[in-house]
């Protein structure tokens, strides 16, 4: 059995600031490391004792109503769909609301999408609204910019995410950047979507996670769904948005099914989701990982802990405000996520926790995430590539010991 | 033919071959010459694949097609039987001579002929106005009234002068950065007086004279170069990183032909919404090699979008020489290869160009179609302030393109010539526009940098809180040691 890597960061990077600047120094920190075996003996080195000083609390944040979305997906009248056709309801939706609104990307067009997400949208707006690009990425996410900033709303599809690679100048350089050095007179409305993460044996070139490579980038938002919930309200809530907005799909979450509202409903782009509401650990995560984790409550459940899940769906920036709260209460964090260990979103995470929270943990936060290997073709290594319920399952239960 | 000698053969053919249709290739290294061949071969049209056979007549992986005729006579076949006597051999299908591939039509040729790369003569270059300033075609085949040109002229003198005394404010300590026009200000001023207000501008960053042209004011222009709180920009570029929203010209950015493709995608906003104007973008022959350069043509072909593609082929890519940049002949070849109706023109020549991107704006709407426009003309200037170009280039090379091919001097010789302009006027507008120029300056370097909390703006619609944070705590710093920072700084 592989054994697993935990890793404590000690919060030498900001990513969310909010230091002051009369406190101890970051660098006088040491951080440890703490390896779990997966038999569970640990070795540890070097707990740093959490002092007190003086912090800001996060005040000024997105009011958020507790426990809404762990409704939404209830008993309410609507009708059972599938995540891709979920997808393709809200994109179908904003494109009956406003003409601006257009798609471009490899195969979108009368094909249906490699995905079906533009299934059927060719035939009802025409081959030029929903358009079918050469194979050039950085070519057709310029396309899409400069439309934007003369007055479209296109959604630009990456027929996987790995392929925005080629589009990183685009998007950083220009995307990013144009509504800011044009002094504001130049807005860029554009989705950025397509599917990412690890699937089923595709190859480690189209089983990359780009949130970790975009995250960095200045003026642009990151949002990543879940269920067919989130995604229909997430890709609403994206094009209507004035900001570049790049949504995260993941290739294996597509035929979820799930019941949603039949009444039109956006969802906002930087609250977090809480999947369950709980006592002893927060475990955050978001986009696959959540299943893993829903699997592995059940298991801590019946040993007697009470996790509180959170999907956090918006990558960038971070929902604070919901994390804050979630950490006062249970003093104890888990990140689980799909990124590599190296400049993951779930170092950043640690990294933003770490600063804005240090007073609330009574434990280091543990941040599970893969490891920083290609991604292997055959089917077990890939398995073992990705943090397994038993592994979430291990975890907590050192957290809280 | 020896009878014997291929009856020997087409045994050995028939026991190896297992499929009911047979098809015979020669290598492309064998003559046509019988005796040399094992047995003889013959081209075989078929509309299915057909085995892959050597030159024992045995299944293999390699493949081998001949072109060339075997024995003067050329026949399809397609038997189930075979015969010891090839000549007799019946036709089943009649010879093709074209055939429907998917992308259309294409004859076929024996003749194996290459392309060469580059043709003995270089496409032509269209000029209509020659050195000296006189019409090479005649008078009434070419009207501009003396109301345009003197306009045109008035604004390439302009150009001319704010890129010396930016320069010099450069060299002189006052902004950090400049980039002069020198030896293109026909390319700016005649392209943007052909275009209309609505007909959006992606630029690289050699074009001001469009702004100029629009409307752009000398102050305005100053101020982006100082980066103070008036610049349109907020102060967040280097100097020459112009934008105007109003003049529908979009803020440069100092990646090279990202540009390209953005122009695509505001033509294809146009074609969508069926606007009577189109979208100019232009680049230099450094910018032509890029990846978006040819990604962008192609899709505008492909996409039929109302786009100009302007290249201006001034030689040289900052030390690059044009030779060391491609091969082939120029930027304006390449049009073809992607589809689209290209011309090379005079760089140099006002009238060459205004008429080239007046017909090409014509085009481009009417037809809904792409045009590619590359402009020869010489680079007088350094790349930049940052550049001294004298390192890499001959200094008599530069001079005399600059002195005797100025495009300004040229069409200055013309409106003369029309009785339109004269010296003292050019006197006059010379030392007026110095003065307003030295003015915006001083103006411009008066006034404040933009405050540290438009360092936080615009970064999204509405700054979210991680922002708003990052921004408290940097002003709380500064204010907390403000002697440490400018005081000239708002905060």
């Amino acid at each position: 059995m592989a054994s697993l890597i935990i890793q404590r960061i000690g919060a030498a990077t900001s990513f969310d600031t909010n230091n002051n600047f009369d406190r101890r120094s970051l660098s006088g920190r040491k951080s440890g490391f703490l390896v779990v075996r997966s038999d569970g003996a640990k070795i540890t080195t070097g707990l740093k004792p959490i002092g007190s000083r003086t912090h800001h609390l996060v005040t000024n944040a997105v009011a958020t109503k507790p426990g809404n979305s762990a409704a939404s997906t209830a008993s309410k009248s609507g009708h059972e769909i599938l995540l891709f056709d979920a997808l393709r309801e809200g994109l179908e939706e904003e494109m009956d609301r406003d003409a601006r609104v257009c798609v471009m990307g490899e195969d979108v067009g009368h094909y249906g999408g490699s995905y079906k997400v533009t299934k059927g949208l060719a035939p009802k707006y025409g081959d030029l609204r929903v358009l079918d690009t050469p194979i050039a990425e950085n070519a057709f996410t310029g396309m899409g910019i400069g439309a934007a900033m003369t007055g479209l709303r296109p959604i630009i599809e990456g027929m996987n995410m790995g392929f925005l690679l080629l589009a990183f100048n685009q998007i950083s350089n220009n995307c990013g950047m144009l509504h800011y050095t044009s002094g504001g007179q130049f807005k860029i409305p554009v989705v950025i979507r397509g599917p990412g993460g690890v699937g089923r044996q595709l190859g480690a070139e189209h089983s990359q996670r780009l949130e970790s490579y975009f995250q960095s980038i200045p003026g642009i938002q990151m949002v990543a769904c879940s269920t067919p919930y989130n995604a229909k309200g997430l890709m609403k809530a994206a094009i209507r948005s004035d900001n570049p907005v790049i949504l995260f799909e993941h290739v294996l979450l597509y035929n979820l099914k799930e019941t949603i509202p039949d009444e039109e409903y956006v969802l906002n782009l930087e609250e977090a989701e809480m999947v369950r509401p709980g006592q002893h650990v927060t475990i955050l995560t978001y986009s696959r990982m959540r299943y893993h984790v829903m699997q592995a409550a059940k298991t801590l459940v019946n040993k007697g802990y009470d996790p509180e899940v959170i999907d956090i769906r918006s990558l960038k920036p971070f929902d604070l405000h919901m994390i804050g709260n979630s950490v006062k209460k249970t003093h104890r964090v888990l990140i689980v996520e799909e990124c590599m260990r190296t400049g993951g979103i779930g170092a950043s995470l640690t990294a933003a926790i770490n600063e804005n929270f240090q007073d609330y943990l009574d434990a280091p936060i543990v941040c599970l995430s893969s490891q920083d290997v290609p991604t292997p073709y055959a089917g077990t290594l890939e398995e073992w590539t990705v943090v397994q319920p038993p592994q979430i399952v291990a975890a907590v239960e050192q957290l809280c010991k | 033919m020896a009878a014997s000698y291929l009856s020997k053969s087409n045994k050995i053919i028939i026991n190896n071959i297992k499929l009911s249709k047979f098809y015979m290739f020669r290598s492309l290294n064998h003559t046509s010459s019988v005796t040399d061949s094992v047995f003889s071969r013959r081209l075989i049209h078929s509309t299915t694949p057909p085995p892959l056979l050597n030159h024992a007549g045995i299944e293999t992986g390699t493949f081998y097609r001949g072109f060339e005729s075997v024995s003067g006579g050329r026949r399809s076949h397609t038997a189930t039987s075979f015969s010891e006597e090839i000549d007799q051999l019946p036709v089943e299908a009649p010879l093709q001579q074209e055939l429907n591939f998917p992308g259309g039509k294409v004859k076929f040729t024996p003749k194996r002929m290459f392309t060469p790369g580059s043709n003995e003569e270089r496409t032509n270059c269209y000029r209509v106005l020659n050195e000296n300033g006189e019409l090479i075609v005649d008078n009434d085949s070419f009207k501009m009234s003396k109301e345009l040109a003197v306009r045109m002229y008035t604004d390439m003198v302009t150009l001319q002068v704010m890129d010396t005394i930016f320069y010099e404010a450069q060299r002189q300590g006052r902004i950090s950065f400049y980039l002069t026009t020198i030896g293109e200000e026909a390319i700016n001023i005649a392209s943007a007086a052909a275009l209309k207000n609505i007909d959006f501008v992606f630029p690289q960053y050699r074009e001001p004279g469009v702004l100029l042209w629009r409307g752009f004011t000398l102050q305005e222009f100053a101020n982006q170069l100082f980066g103070n709180k008036y610049d349109q920009g907020k102060g967040r570029q280097m100097p020459i990183h112009y934008g105007s929203k109003k003049l529908n010209y979009i803020t440069v950015s100092s990646t090279v032909a990202t540009q390209i493709p953005q122009a695509v995608g505001a033509a294809y906003s146009m074609k969508m919404e069926k606007k009577d104007s189109c979208a100019i973008t232009y680049f230099g022959d450094g910018g032509s090699s890029t990846g978006d350069f040819h990604a962008g043509l192609n899709f505008a072909a492909v996409m039929e979008a109302p786009v100009i593609f302007f290249c201006r082929n001034n030689g040289w890519a900052i030390s690059t020489p044009i030779s060391d940049q491609l091969r082939g002949d120029g930027v304006v070849v390449r049009g073809k290869a992607y589809g689209i109706p290209s011309i090379r023109v005079d760089g140099n020549d006002a009238l060459a160009i205004y008429s080239a991107v007046y017909e090409a704006r014509k085009m481009a709407i009417e037809k809904q179609t792409p045009v590619l426009i590359e402009a020869l003309t010489y680079r007088a200037g350094h790349h930049s302030t940052s550049d001294d170009s004298t390192k890499y280039r001959p200094a008599d090379e530069i001079e005399w393109w600059r002195d005797d091919q100025s495009p300004v001097k040229r069409f200055k010789k013309w409106i003369e010539s029309n009785g339109w302009w004269s010296d003292q006027v050019e006197m006059e507008h010379r030392s007026s526009i110095r003065k307003q120029l030295s003015q915006a300056i001083q103006a411009a370097e008066r006034v404040e940098k933009p405050p540290v909390a438009d360092m936080f703006n615009d970064v999204y619609d509405v700054p979210p809180k991680n922002l708003n944070e990052q921004q408290d705590l940097l002003t709380k710093h500064i204010k907390k040691h403000a002697q440490e920072y400018p005081s000239n700084v708002a905060v």
